[in-house]
């Protein structure tokens, strides 16, 4: 029995720490769908972590009282915006002035995380040294959607329905996106765009629509990864050693799951458990420094193991990380 | 509405287009009827596709205008070109190889709402059997033959109501089986009142097909004539702006030596389909040897096997050097059959994919056949640099300096470059592949008389062409293969072109010569 | 009516040429256009971007003692960029120069911790810079070995063994290494390396490399294969050259000067090793390397402007109180700016003609 406790702590822990990693991954999922290799995860994981933060923490200062619901829907949207807006500049360098995406990925990363501590730095400096928010504030992000009851439940009761908000958006998200991609045309023309973009224009598709807004949402998306580590994980203080890497895993979980949105959450939820493993599960001789490295060792593993691959189903869409022109010959 | 019925479906006026310094349309005016088909001839290069792809949207005009049924209009997209009910199918198939046929066939549409893959699967049935197609609307792309694909590609813009077509050499991958079919159903479409083009350099094909012809040459527009009135001299003559009498030079060179003798080679790509099914054959030093077949029959695999670039399942390649040394090739690599003297001249479809490297001028590019040589780390410049000086003169390769990148080179003289460079390198084995792909006339034949020199100096040149008329005059043999398979060797000075043809479409057809 | 739809307002084309001069007006135009939109950053602050622009070049440049830890910020970010060319030349996305630094200067550190005293201090420094030359090199080469065999992804691999390296480091700092509190101890005068012109020698060392990069890449067997796999795999099969090998031979020649740019920062800068060595220079590297698009002399003026804005940002900083961040905004801004001026340079924008096209009969 308390082998099983102590295994279903630390699944919710994985989740806690894995949600933001699924924000991260589905955003790259459904950008990399439309043929576009953003690197710039991480410093868009730092703009909406940066961004979410300062729209709470700002909206609490402004409001007389401040409403838990309002708190997070702003947190979202601050976080969702600043995502989307660095994916829009990345769009525009490499869909319209086609310049090469990897490289254009990295400056966005540099970009990014330049501007999520700027922000972060500048916020501290203005709220006299300290950014955070109230604790009854704190509580609304990390508290379960569902009634007391239900939580209750025995054995199981927290782990299905003891998670923050974010964890079962995530869920929704990722299932409306395997639902996109799958079964409605507009998800279907979006992966033509992402395996042919050729194709998809004689067919008379809009590539540069699709590739720019599969993007910008994509990181929209991804930046709410940022804000959901920051208000979950990071109890609402800006750390940017804390956040720095996810995005990293984030791309790398991309290619772990086969670009499969649902795929994605229990991905999400493995890696989250390979980055607490070293607070929950001691080894003996096993320095903590060097356990905490895992998350990056069973990346590289896998990495291996998904380029030993060779399944027709179970490629990059063909067209990744090339640049589209119509007129190219 | 006026009494007065427009004659053109679709009536392209005074059209120009140009990359860069390259005029591709220069000021075209053509109309297409309904119930009719069109062949739009050319040779390969003369601008029949880019005319066509300014209706599918993919191009727009420089100058000019598109009239439909009379009004102006506007073909930005292809979007706009569906709107328009122009439906075109391009050369490469434009599918997407994750996606099942009806998947493909409904990409784009947008007046159908949600997306029913049920109801999709049920009309291309119908379509299909309306017209006598045989497709699995569920069965992915990466699974279909070619003719499957192109079958897809036309139940694609039927599905979407085209009543103007246009094909884009739509029989260079076919059997003549599956071009009689297509034929067929293309006539079954103009009966339903439907426009159709076909693009092609085949004249046999405009003879039975096509109610009217319109020419191109060199981005020039000729004429359009009633196929009942013409004939194929007159076409012809029309196409190159004089007759061809291809007369190409064919000497014999008496002292035939064996060089390659090559033994049931066999090859298998990265998908594991098998590429070449036990190829025997012996190639002369004196000769040209042909290689003719259906496109994707194994003539890349073949060379690259020779080549060494590509690995090879069973079989073996002995060549015997001038001096009679022997030599298996199987399991050297290409740099040491390189050494002993099998060149390669592989011109592929893309041409700077392999062989040359774009970005960098003439010199760069001789130095991939010499960087190695010399002691030391440091690469030798000057040597490469007066091969290519010497090829710039020679070949009259058109380009301000032998530093400027072939990437921005016409295709002709990108070939000269790259043959030029094989041919420098002393051979006694050259192969090449489609070397004349996309040259004018002039050009072609300065390859041809490079070929035939080279012959002359006792190499034995394999030559895998395209145009049978060409390989029937400049070949001593010619070898055909069928689907990897060996299906006959020919003597080209008295073999036929039907006989040819027969032996490109069915295998075990029998040995002549060896 | 008609006349308006015929042709889209704006369209472009391909440049059939530009001259050098045009196409570095409008590089420069783009440097320009990035300090504008940092001044952005530096106007949300409050303070005047003009003033902070100034505060930056005089905290960077304006004094001896200034200039010289300018020079000294340059000097792993020269080293890198050179390190990182001929990667990116091949098309080989290596941005894990920051776990080669790591990994070069903790075999460096190796050395030092285990032959101090034991031999002459010119002989361990070379036995330092052997060992990071070894140490940095199996680290890239790593990657670029499971590129070469099984076409691994090298941009994310890269990266990951930055982190593990790090961690390591990071391991062996609070843990057997361990000095007092958490770091490790300085090194001993006879491990560090000697000054010259109030700079540690590190920058003759770079400088150097500029010189060894440039003709590597110019004029060698090695460079020019590495040019031909850029352009095109196929045609380097095609030439016999062996991909794969020459793959991890570059790989290992990029981790093998970013380890001596590890040594240069432990044994020269810092004089002793801690896991945050590298401390964003392989990330920013990229950077310089790609912005002097790949050419070893135009590195030097590259890593000296970032160094400018990195050095100024630290000014700003402590003068303003503006976050010392702004400096990777506005090196973002810049890298964001160069790669979409390329456009400019390759591509002509046409209006349409007024004339409006031909009559229409």
């Amino acid at each position: 029995m308390a082998i099983l406790n102590a295994f279903i702590l630390l699944v919710i822990a994985a989740i806690t720490y894995g949600t933001p990693l699924l924000f991260g991954t589905l955003g790259e999922i459904l950008t990399e769908k439309s043929g576009n290799l953003n690197l710039g995860v991480e410093g868009i994981m730092f703009m909406g972590g940066a961004f979410g933060l300062g729209g709470v923490f700002y909206y609490e200062k402004l409001s007389q009282n401040p409403n838990g619901f309002a708190a997070i829907l702003i947190a979202l949207l601050c976080a969702f915006l600043a995502g989307a807006l660095a994916s829009l500049i990345f769009s525009f360098i490499t869909t319209t002035l086609r310049a090469n995406q990897n490289v254009t990925g990295l400056a966005l990363s540099i970009f990014g995380t330049g501007v999520g501590q700027f922000a972060g730095e500048f916020m501290r400096v203005r709220a006299g040294g300290y950014v955070t928010i109230s604790n009854a504030l704190k509580a609304f992000f990390t508290a379960s959607p569902f009634p007391g009851a239900l939580q209750n439940i025995p054995v199981v009761g927290q782990l299905l329905f003891g998670n923050s908000f974010f964890f079962y958006l995530a869920i929704v998200l990722a299932v409306g996106m395997h639902l996109f991609l799958n079964r409605t045309r507009p998800g279907l023309y979006l992966r033509a765009v992402g395996e042919s973009p050729a194709t998809a224009d004689a067919a008379g598709i809009n590539v540069a629509r699709y590739k720019y807004l599969a993007t910008i949402t994509g990181g929209g998306i991804s930046a709410v990864g940022g804000m959901v580590y920051i208000t979950t994980i990071a109890m609402c203080v800006w750390n940017h050693e804390g956040l720095s890497g996810e995005g990293w895993l984030a791309v790398a979980l991309v290619i772990f799951c086969l670009w499969r949105p649902l795929a994605s959450i229990w991905g999400s939820i493995l890696f989250g458990a390979l980055m607490i493993l070293y607070l929950r599960l001691q080894i003996p001789f096993v320095p903590t420094e060097l356990y905490k490295i895992l998350p990056y060792v069973v990346t590289v593993i896998v990495l291996i193991i998904s380029s030993l691959r060779n399944n027709k189903e179970k490629q990059p869409p063909e067209a990744l990380g090339l640049a589209y022109f119509r007129e190219d010959r | 509405m006026t009494a007065l019925e427009p004659v053109y479906a679709i009536e392209l006026k005074n059209i120009t287009k140009r990359f860069g310094s390259v005029v591709a349309n220069d000021n075209i005016s053509l109309g297409l009827k309904r119930g009719e088909i069109l062949s739009l001839l050319g040779e390969n290069g003369s601008g029949k596709t880019t005319l066509m792809n300014m209706l599918a949207g993919i191009y727009l005009p420089d100058e000019g205008q598109i009239l439909a049924d009379g009004a102006p209009i506007s073909i930005r997209s292809p979007k706009d070109a569906f709107d328009h009910r122009i439906g075109m199918i391009h050369q490469h198939y434009k599918l997407v190889d994750v996606f099942t046929a009806a998947q493909n066939i409904v990409l784009g549409l947008k007046d159908e709402g949600k997306l029913d893959i049920k109801k999709t699967n049920a009309r291309v049935r119908e379509i299909c059997q309306k017209y006598g197609f045989d497709i699995d609307p569920e069965k992915k792309v990466y699974d279909m033959s070619v003719s499957e694909k192109q079958t897809v590609e036309i139940v694609k813009v039927l599905y979407r109501g085209a009543d103007i077509l246009i094909l884009d050499e739509p029989t260079a991958v076919l059997t003549p089986q599956e071009t009689e079919k297509l034929f067929a159903i293309l006539r079954n479409m103009r009966d339903d009142n439907k426009a159709i083009v076909i693009i092609t350099h085949k004249l046999n094909e405009v003879m039975a097909l096509s109610d009217e012809v319109a020419v191109l040459r060199k981005g020039q527009y000729i004429g359009t004539v009633r196929t009942s009135r013409t004939n194929p001299q007159a076409l012809t003559d029309m196409m190159v702006g004089r007759a061809v009498t291809l007369n190409i030079d064919r000497p014999r060179y008496d002292d035939l030596q064996e060089r390659l003798v090559v033994k049931d080679l066999t090859c298998y790509d990265h998908e594991h389909v098998k590429k070449l099914d036990h190829v025997t054959f012996t190639a002369m030093g004196g000769e040209i040897l042909g290689v003719a077949g259906i496109a994707g029959s194994g003539q890349r695999q073949l060379l690259e096997a020779i080549a060494g670039l590509c690995p090879i399942h069973e079989g073996s390649v002995v060549y015997t050097s001038i001096e009679g040394e022997q030599h298996e090739l199987v399991g050297m690599s290409p740099t040491q059959i390189h050494k002993v003297g099998v060149s390669l001249g592989f011109v592929p479809e893309d041409r700077l994919g392999m062989g040359l490297v774009g970005s960098m001028g003439m010199t760069g590019n001789m130095m991939i056949r010499s960087w190695k040589e010399g002691k030391g780390p440091f690469v030798d410049r000057k040597t490469p640099q007066a091969l290519a000086k010497k090829i710039w003169e020679d070949l009259e390769v058109v380009t301000p300096s032998t530093e400027f990148p072939v990437r921005r080179m016409s295709g002709g003289n990108v070939q000269k470059v790259l043959v030029g460079r094989e041919i420098a390198s002393n051979p006694s084995v050259l192969m090449s592949a489609y070397p004349v792909r996309g040259l004018d006339i002039n050009t072609s034949y300065t390859i041809y008389n490079l070929m035939t020199q080279q012959k002359m100096k006792g190499v034995a040149v394999i030559f895998v062409g395209e145009d049978l008329d060409v390989l029937l005059e400049l070949c001593d043999r010619i070898l055909v293969l069928c689907g990897g398979k060996l299906s006959g060797i020919v003597d080209a000075r008295t073999t036929t072109k039907e006989e040819i043809g027969l032996l490109m479409t069915r295998v075990g057809g029998k040995e002549d010569a060896t | 009516m008609n006349e308006a739809v015929k042709t889209p307002l704006l369209r472009m084309a391909k440049r059939t040429s530009i001259s050098p001069a045009a196409a570095w007006a409008i590089r420069l135009g783009s440097i320009v256009l990035a300090l504008l939109l940092g001044s952005i950053a530096v106007a949300i602050t409050g303070n005047n971007p003009i003033q902070a622009y100034g505060t930056m070049i005089k905290g960077s440049l304006g004094s001896k003692v200034y200039l010289r830890q300018t020079i000294k910020i340059a000097i792993p970010l020269l080293g890198c960029a050179l390190a990182i060319a001929p990667c990116f030349k091949m098309r080989f996305w290596n941005i894990g120069a920051e776990g080669q630094i790591t990994a070069g200067a903790l075999a460096a550190t190796f050395v030092a911790r285990n032959l101090t005293g034991k031999v002459p201090s010119v002989l361990l420094l070379t036995l330092m810079c052997l060992a990071a030359i070894v140490g940095g090199g199996v680290w890239g080469l790593i990657p670029g070995f499971f590129k070469a065999k099984w076409n691994t992804n090298e941009t994310l691999f890269t990266l990951m063994m930055n982190y593990i390296i790090i961690g390591v480091v990071a391991w062996l700092q609070i843990g057997p290494w361990e000095g007092r509190q958490g770091r490790m101890a300085q090194f001993d005068p006879a491990a560090c390396l000697p000054k010259v012109g109030g700079v540690h020698c590190g920058w003759i060392i770079v400088l150097l490399l500029v010189v060894f990069i440039h003709v590597y890449m110019r004029y060698t067997k090695h460079g020019y294969e590495i040019s031909v796999i850029g352009d095109s795999m196929n045609t380097a099969r095609y030439a016999g050259m062996n991909v794969g090998k020459i793959m991890m031979r570059t790989m290992f020649l990029s981790g093998a000067i970013c380890g001596i740019v590890g040594f240069v920062v432990c044994s020269g800068a810092n004089n002793t090793l801690a896991s945050d060595i590298a401390n964003g220079v392989g990330f920013t590297s990229i950077t310089v390397a790609w912005l002097s698009q790949l050419n070893a002399f135009a590195m030097i003026v590259i890593s000296m402007l970032l160094a400018i804005l990195t050095k100024g940002a630290d000014t700003l900083q402590t003068q303003l109180m503006i976050p010392a961040s702004i400096s990777d905004i506005i090196i973002g801004l810049l890298l964001f700016c160069m790669l979409g001026c390329e456009f400019f340079i390759n591509f002509k924008l046409i209006w349409r003609s007024k004339r409006g096209g031909k009559e229409a009969a």
